[in-house]
Order: C-alpha cells, then structure tokens, then sequence
C-alpha cells in the first residue's frame, strides 16, 4: 500500500491552485485510489487567498478538509505563513521563492524552494507557475506513473484549451528538473 | 464501472437526470449554484426543462404543478432558499405530490455565510412547514452517494406520494471525488401515475391536486392515512452505515458532511486503542433507531457530532431514552470540525469510563 498523500495547495486566487489540485486528484482517479479534492470557495476567491485540499488515499478517505497535510504546495507568503506549521513531521513543503521571500524553515521539514513563477516566466510560459511546482510535487513523491499523469492532465484541459497541454508538460518537466 | 472525476452537486444533477427527472426550477444561490448551473445545461440536451425561476417561492410552486401533472421534478437551493420553500413543501405535502428538494446548507440563521453547515436538521426533519406532515430526509456523505441517493429519491418519492429532501451541505457539494453514475431510465419507462392531473379525453372522473379541505373530519382522515403512510416508511426506508460500532465502546453518530469528520477521528482512536464506532444515518427521517438499538449492547456511551449547535443529538437521545450518557461536539457558523477536535472528546469519554472502571474495581 502506498502512503496515503493529504497535500494542500494554497495561493491567490488565479494561480492555478484548484487546477493544479485537480490534476492530481484525476491522477489518482486512473490509478484507482481513493481520491477526494475539496476547494475553498466563496468571497475568498476573488482577490483573496485560494486553496484546495487534495487526499490520495487506498482507504476510504474520512474528512476530505486537510487539516496536517504531509505535503503543501505553497505559491505565495500568506498562505505559506498561514500553514507551514500545519505540515506534519516528516512531510514535505513546496514553495514558490518567487512569491515568497521569507522561507521560515522548519528543521522536521524538507523544503523545496523553487522559483516556480519566474522559472515559468523565463520559458515563455505565462501563468505556469502552477505546473512547474506540481512537478517538482510530482518528482519529490512519485504520486503516480509519469503517463497517468499526462493523461490526467489531459482530462483536466478543457477542450477550448486542449493546445496549452504541450506547455503544461513542458512546466512540469522544468519544475522535475528545478 | 468506470469512474469520472465530479463535484457533488454535477453529480447529483446528473444522476437526478439519469432518474428520469425532466422538470428542474430553481434560484440561483451559493454553495448549490453548480447544480442548477449543470442542469441548465443538460437538461435540454434529455428533453427536459430547465427554468430559473424568478424566485424560490415560484420554483416550489412550479414543482407543484409539474408533480401534479406527473412529472419527476426537482428544485434545489441552500439554507435561505429553503426556507422560502417551505410553504410550497407544505403543500405538496398536503396534496400528497412527489418531488424531490436538495438543500445544499450553508451557515445559518438568516442570510448567514456561504460556509457548509448542517443546521437545517431540525427544519428539514421536523418543521420543513407548517402542518402536520413529514419529508423523507436523505443525509448522502460522499459524492457516490449524492448521485446513488438522487438516483433513488424519486422511486421513493414515487412511491408513497411525498415530497423527499436531501440534505447536503457546501462540503459535499463543492468537492470532488470519483464516481459510478446510475444508469439513465426513460422517463416513458417509468410506473403510471393513476392520480396525475393529465388530459385523458373524458374517459374516467378529473383528477384534482389539492391541500385545502374545509370539513375538518375530510382534512382529519387524510391526515391520519398519510401518517400511516409514514408508519409504512418508517418501517421499511430507515438506513444507516454501521462502521466499527459492533464492538464499539464509544458510538459517534454523525451524518453527512460531519461523519467523515467522525470517522477519520474513529480511526484515529482505534489507533490508539480506543474502541469508538460510528453509526451514520443516511436517512434522518426516517430516523435510524434500529441501527442505533443494535449498538446499545456494547455502547457506554454515545458521542454526536454535528456541524450546528446540537439538532440530531435530540433524536439520538429519544433512541437511547437515558439508558447510556449521550454527548455532543459541534461546530457552527461554518467551521468543519477537525479529526483532531473531535478525537480530543473520544479522549475525554474514555478517560471517564476509565475512571468510572477503576472506581468500581476499588
């Protein structure tokens, strides 16, 4: 049995966090986990900070709201400031450095600081951001086969969108690499 | 059956489809938005009719009439809207009309916030209007059964001619999870309705759809063979989900949104030793006695956790009648209680028996 994943994903709303969430969550979804993707929602949207909480899981997954996640994606200050102490021992940070400057470490903690905006930015990439820090999630724990995820990806695409999937792969091979 | 990736509220409208229903009115209002969003635009692609209505009170009383002239229908709405609703449920009630009502909860009273709740227990199992009459209330905890229950609400509303609520919350109908949908029925495959108020060439007498009865010995009869009827669904319709409570020295009961919660704190407990079940009503009324009485032989005590200030843990004790001490947890406005919180009163519970154990040792 794999580890059952709690990640929570926080930022501005408009970063791509509900997405990135999605994309996992449709990765467990092939490989037939238990999965179970729950985002804020409301006036916190618009402006404000945006988060989703994601469970892969091969056991009924209980509350679907990650309260200790073993793995947060964190894309700005607030929200890395908001939850880095709700990370359980042991678990995982990704943050993007772009967007947050002050990276209080924890010593019970890994953290990967990657510059996930800029990293986007520089490749012509636009608003990958999101992408580039899912695969460096993706290369730290391997939640799924490397074709699962692609597939994923795809399904997550909306049609009117379906030309973007080559830049996301490309984002997430550069955060794999960052 | 393969999967698909869905929030509770597009999985519950399509399945809801996927019944047979044709008639959906509705007014737009957060967390249930998705629901009448997915409605609107697939209902026509099945035939059906998709209407906003230009309020909560026309769309109920839409329902009426499309119940009436035998369609499946449903409308849906969250916490304010429902309360506007309940005159139209009243009626539908009286006029013995099926029809199915989803209330998506929100934090209440008044406009409240937008955040998930459960505090419209009392109003959707005792007081939904005026009048003496009840609803079948289904409490669905996972996306799956958002669409199974869907699914299943209009055969049973069909069935005993009343109307059927479910009651979600923004919890269930925000997130996402993978799901089997039903099968789809054609509405044409679906059993008669003798009763319907449909045009039949002047072939047999008019049937009427009605709530008002004058002579009070007329309207004292009807509702003394309705409240049979609800005898009848008492005995056969109560259902609830029993996990790990065979055994169990502490039993949570908890529904919806909140058994989740519930049951990662379960789990948590049995980790450490604590022998805690839970009992999930998936049916809130009909009450689930029979699966609360099962547990009564191993239970010392009885824990209800509810996101509002203390509604279902009235039933509960109604079922226990004293014989067991039962607490309550709850977390209002909003707030989704965390496993951690919840494994805290476990905690708390099993120290008093423990202390109560020692004490009788001495």
């Amino acid at each position: 049995m794999e580890r059952e994943l709690q990640i929570l994903l926080a930022g501005f709303g408009g970063q791509g966090v509900l997405f990135a969430g999605k994309c996992i969550a449709y990765a467990g979804l092939m490989d037939g986990r238990e999965v179970s993707w729950l985002p804020s929602y409301g006036p916190e949207m618009r402006g404000g900070t945006a988060n989703c909480s994601v469970t892969l899981s091969d056991a009924p997954i209980g509350s679907p709201l990650v309260t200790a996640p073993n793995v947060l994606v964190a894309l700005n200050q607030p929200s890395y400031d908001k939850f880095v102490d709700e990370v359980v021992p042991g678990g995982v940070i990704i943050a993007d450095t772009s967007m947050i400057a002050d990276l209080r470490l924890r010593d019970d903690v890994e953290c990967f600081g990657v510059p996930a905006t800029q990293i986007a930015e520089d490749n012509g990439l636009g608003k990958g951001g999101n992408m580039v820090l899912l695969g460096k999630l993706y290369e730290v724990t391997k939640f799924c086969d490397w074709d699962t995820l692609v597939e994923g990806l795809r399904h997550c695409i909306p049609a009117s969108k379906a030309h973007l999937l080559d830049n996301n792969i490309k984002a997430i091979k550069l955060g794999m690499e960052a | 059956m393969e999967k698909v990736l869905m929030k509770g509220n597009e999985a519950l409208a399509e399945s809801a489809m996927r019944a047979g229903c044709r008639f959906f009115f509705g007014y737009p209002i957060t967390p249930q938005t998705e629901l009448a969003a997915y409605m609107s635009k697939n209902m026509p692609k099945v035939g059906g009719t998709y209407l906003q209505a230009e309020s909560e009170v026309a769309a109920i009383n839409m329902v009426y009439g499309a119940s009436a002239a035998g369609a499946r229908v449903m409308t849906s709405s969250s916490s304010p809207g429902i309360s506007l609703k309940g005159e139209g449920i009243s009626y539908m009630a009286g006029a013995d009309l099926p029809g199915v009502i989803i209330n998506v909860q929100r934090g209440g009273p008044g406009l409240g916030g937008i955040q998930p709740s459960q505090s419209d227990y009392f109003q959707a199992t005792k007081a939904t209007g005026h009048g003496d009459f009840q609803v079948v209330v289904y409490a669905p905890s996972t996306v799956q059964e958002m669409a199974d229950i869907a699914y299943e609400a209009f055969d049973v509303a069909d069935k005993y001619r009343t109307p059927v609520m479910i009651l979600a919350d923004g919890m269930l109908g925000q997130m996402m999870e993978p799901v089997a949908l039903p099968q789809p029925k054609d509405p044409a495959d679906l059993p008669e309705k003798p009763w319907a108020c449909t045009g039949h060439g002047g072939k047999r007498p008019h049937n009427v759809a009605n709530s008002l009865y004058l002579t009070a010995d007329a309207l004292e009869k009807l509702n003394v063979e309705r409240f049979q009827r609800y005898e009848a669904i008492k005995a056969a319709e109560q259902r609830a989900e029993s996990y790990l409570a065979d055994d169990a020295d502490i039993v949570l009961v908890a529904f919806g949104a909140s058994a989740r919660v519930a049951r990662s704190a379960v789990n948590a407990a049995r980790a450490e030793g604590i022998k805690a079940g839970l009992v999930r009503p998936i049916t809130l009324w009909p009450f689930p006695e029979k699966a609360l009485e099962a547990t009564i032989a191993s239970a010392k005590e009885y824990l209800v956790v509810e996101m509002n200030m203390g509604q279902m843990v009235e039933d509960v004790r109604l079922c226990i009648e004293g014989r067991r001490p039962v607490e309550f947890y709850g977390r209002c406005g909003g707030v989704i209680p965390t496993p951690a919180e919840v494994l805290e009163q476990i905690r708390a519970i099993q120290g008093r028996l423990n202390d109560a154990q020692e004490k009788e040792g001495e």
